[in-house]
């Protein structure tokens, strides 16, 4: 379907191809961040084949003068670094839009989008760089598409490089030179533009530096993971602060090392993470029920992918609903967290940690490659009015026991928490079911009045639990309910339905377990009909609302493609899956 | 000596086998504490699961009884955490070995401030009688009857090779000389070993005390250099015959983990606080 320039105003969308190894991850952060930079909001999403060379690579940025959370199809502009990109892409860029490419080396078919050839990696040597340059001659020949100056490149480009001496002068000077060659040839774009304006500074970052920002905000001192992809991507960033902030980020030998290492420097008293993918987390369940029983404060990253067993690496999904909230024999209190957007990365970290210390119990958030890699422009994460609270006893009540139980029967289900060897007391954890002083029990009312116990302090979670995500009007006659990454791509949905006449209502669930049913409850009231939008194949959230609520959706807009949603995709399936069906 | 052996009792019921050689080992550990001065709050003991993963609950101390095969990564991350403890490990052999193998070999690459007190008895005590990792060849079990024909694991010969901190190997029936031996496992920085010959009175008819009795020697007493790696692993391979207890392997000049982790250097993890102003620079370099 060929859609008008008019249809996304104030916004364009980038594709930056080519073969792994040719540098479309710094190109793309280059450019993301230069745009949020000059007061433009911008979303980026990668999408990688498993390989560390030669596979095909895209980095897609939508650059817009309104926030956007979601990538859009078709393309304003194609930055082939390769044939082969130009091949597979050339049916995704619009009418209007240009395909910037190495005239070199690569050809774009006289019919259909402009192509916009420069000899890329010939400017780049004569910039004084190597092959790798003609990233940042490419970039020049954007900024010559939009009208723009590059001096601002110029000096970012400088800023930017800063580090590396020799890199940053000859980036500038090859960007200037792709703007200079790509200004007679500018006119053959006619899509809309973009403008540098005035605005705050923001963020330019991923969901899962977002996370890793959160860890560290609430004083993650303890990280130990088995590389697993996409999660690995908050280890490599902690290892890389480990000195900084004081933190031991350890590769474990396998999943089970991880999460019983996490669980260990988490008794110990350190806040401590975890983190992997579906099938490291297979692994991890054991250690799941362990922080369970032990109720041992637990943060796990469960970064979805297509699976099962090995399944796809490198593309998105979510698949692991229902998976992370079952995983383990028997039953015990869990709580699940699904970020939509880094800033809710963000701070779902440092409530995953509150909380896990809280309830002392395991703390899952659940992200996807999607949302792993994709990189948001949010306004400035604040630490400066953040508080942690450990809620271990303090030492005044710790004089005034008469004798210490870790496992104490409580009315809150919390049990009085002190580290080993902070009050001369010992403290004691065990897997098997426990007394109150954590000795081995196989006493049926003990049994009993430590389940009941672990168990009421859902009751709390579920009671201090903040309502979910509402967007569009408060009453419609269909609510799209989502939950996670899908979060950009549903509420742009929800906003074009609504700007065509429909009467739509959006809702993301951020927090999936304790089940938010009350709320859920309330606001699907506020609809005459309603539909779920998952990545996964049979509906997860669908089935889970149905058991919970006991209420059935009207259509479930599902995806498995390893690919994540679009907004404009989701408003095309609801018109023609349900609103006009 | 301000700390007593009995300080470490508890009021906690033993379910162990009368006559189990875990009840020397018990002993020997509380003893070997106390002559270290250490409070029972002053250290922690981190086990699996089987006979052997219960000591924790049968002595006064902070303890953490885990998973089967689990107990060294949850270990190594406590002492991460609080580099102010000593952190000993005890677990039998199929818990450490056959479980848990995987953790082993790699905790001898970490090099990890630990104790590891191997009950090494060649059976499941726990499930009733099946061959361990380290049960010898032809040995009747449960789920062997026509006798074990897999190789044994020499976790002493696999610690050697590892260059562990300590490799040691004590017997049940020898408590004074085991004291010793875990007295010098917990001062060592590093991973030390001690393996310890520990009969199963229900399951194991062959190796009795009086089996090792015959055929134990100590090889401090028998010239025997633990800088000498290759003597090591010979020494490591001795059974049968005669079967040496003791110090089978020192390795002081290799850096402990601990040593070789810049961030370790200074207070323990546990004891620092959180460094909002330094995050919230980290952050706005995203600006």
């Amino acid at each position: 379907m060929e859609h008008h320039p008019s249809e996304r105003p104030g916004e364009i969308n980038i594709m930056v191809a080519g073969a792994a190894g040719q540098g479309m991850q710094t190109i793309g952060a280059v450019l993301g961040k230069f745009f949020v930079r000059q007061g433009n909001q911008v979303f980026a999403v990668q999408d990688n084949q498993s390989r560390i060379r030669g596979g095909h690579n895209t980095f897609q940025l939508r650059a817009a003068d309104h926030p956007v959370r979601a990538v859009s199809m078709p393309l304003e502009v194609l930055i082939a670094l390769n044939q082969e990109s130009v091949d597979r892409h050339i049916g995704e860029v619009a009418s209007w839009g240009v395909i910037v490419h190495d005239s070199d080396k690569t050809r774009v078919p006289d019919e259909g989008p402009a192509g916009l050839g420069l000899p890329l990696e010939t400017l780049a040597v004569e910039a004084g760089g190597n092959r790798i340059y003609a990233n940042s001659v490419a970039l020049g020949a954007v900024l010559a598409l939009l009208d723009w100056d590059v001096a601002g490149m110029e000096a970012f480009l400088e800023e930017y490089y800063a580090a590396k001496a020799g890199m940053a002068a000859a980036n500038a000077r090859a960007a200037r030179l792709g703007y200079e060659r790509a200004r007679d040839q500018a006119g053959r774009y006619g899509g809309p533009r973009i403008r540098p304006r005035n605005a705050k500074p923001r963020m330019f970052v991923s969901g899962h530096e977002a996370v890793a920002l959160g860890a560290l905000a609430a004083g993650c001192r303890f990280m130990s993971a088995y590389p697993m992809s996409p999660s690995t991507s908050i280890i490599s960033f902690l290892a890389e602060q480990a000195e900084d902030f004081g933190l031991v980020a350890e590769q474990a030998e396998d999943e089970i090392a991880a999460v019983n290492m996490a669980i260990g420097a988490a008794w110990a008293g350190v806040r401590s993470l975890t983190a992997t993918s579906g099938g490291g987390f297979s692994l991890m369940v054991e250690g799941l029920g362990l922080a369970g029983i032990t109720e041992t404060p637990l943060v796990i990253v469960e970064a979805q992918r297509p699976g099962p067993s090995t399944g796809i690496a490198t593309k998105t999904e979510q698949p692991d609903l229902l998976f992370v909230l079952h995983a383990s024999q028997d039953e015990f209190p869990r709580i699940i967290l699904a970020p939509g957007t880094a800033r809710e990365a963000f701070e779902a970290a440092i409530r995953a940690f509150d909380l896990a210390d809280q309830y002392q119990t395991p703390v899952i958030i659940l992200t996807d490659q999607f949302l792993a890699d994709s990189y948001f422009t949010e306004e400035r994460f604040d630490v400066s009015a953040l508080w942690i609270d450990r809620h271990l006893i303090t030492s005044e009540e710790a004089e005034a026991l008469r004798e210490y139980k870790r496992y104490r029967i409580t009315d809150s289900g919390i049990s009085p928490r002190a580290l080993p060897s902070s009050y001369g007391f010992t403290v004691g954890a065990d897997s098997h079911e426990h007394d109150e002083y954590a000795h081995i029990s196989e006493n049926i009312e003990n049994r009993v009045a430590m389940m009941d116990k672990r168990f009421r302090k859902m009751e709390g979670a579920a009671r201090e639990q903040a309502p979910p995500t509402v967007f569009g009007p408060e009453t419609a006659d269909l609510c799209l309910v989502g939950w996670g990454s899908t979060y950009g791509a549903l509420e742009e949905a929800v906003e074009m339905l609504n700007r065509e006449g429909h009467s739509v209502m959006g809702l993301h669930l951020g927090v999936l377990w304790p089940f938010p049913g009350d709320h859920l409850a309330r606001i699907l009231a506020g609809a005459k009909r309603w539909a779920v939008v998952e990545a996964n194949y049979s509906g997860q959230l669908a089935r889970l609302i149905r058991t919970e609520l006991m209420r059935q959706p009207e259509a479930a807009i599902l995806k498995y493609t390893g690919r994540p949603f679009t907004g404009i995709e989701i408003a095309d399936r609801v018109r023609k899956g349900v609103l006009e069906r | 000596m301000t700390v007593k052996a009995s300080d470490y009792d508890n009021e906690f019921p033993v379910t162990w086998c009368p006559g189990c050689g875990n009840f020397a080992i018990l002993q020997a550990l509380k003893q070997a504490l106390a002559e270290l001065d250490l409070r029972p709050d002053q250290v922690v003991l981190v086990s699996g699961i089987g006979q052997a993963g219960k000591l924790p609950h049968y002595m006064r101390c902070n303890f953490f009884n885990g998973l089967h095969g689990r107990a060294i990564p949850l270990a190594t991350a406590v002492r991460i955490a609080n580099t102010g403890l000593p952190v000993i490990v005890v677990g039998g052999d199929g818990d450490l070995f056959g479980e848990g193998g995987n953790h082993f070999t790699h905790a001898l690459r970490r090099n990890v401030n630990l104790t590891v007190l191997s009950h090494n008895n060649q059976v499941f005590g726990l499930t009733k009688g099946q061959a361990s990792p380290t049960a010898e060849v032809g040995l009747s079990a449960r789920l062997q009857p026509r006798g074990v024909i897999l190789h044994p694991f020499n976790p002493l010969a696999a610690a050697v090779i590892g260059e562990a901190a300590l490799v040691a190997r004590g017997f049940a029936g020898e408590s004074g000389h085991l004291v010793g031996l875990i007295k010098r496992a917990v001062r060592t920085d590093g991973f030390a070993l001690v393996d310890v010959l520990q009969p199963c009175v229900s399951f194991d008819r062959k190796h009795t005390f009086q089996w090792y009795r015959d055929r134990i020697y100590n090889l401090d007493e028998s010239g025997h250099d633990p800088r000498d790696f290759a003597a090591a692993i010979a020494r490591s391979r001795e059974w049968d015959q005669q079967v040496p207890i003791g110090v089978f392997f020192e390795n002081p000049d290799r850096p402990s983990y601990e040593q070789a982790t810049p961030v370790l250097r200074g207070e323990p993890l546990v004891d620092r606080k959180p460094d909002p102003g330094r995050v919230q620079k980290l952050i706005d370099s995203f600006l």
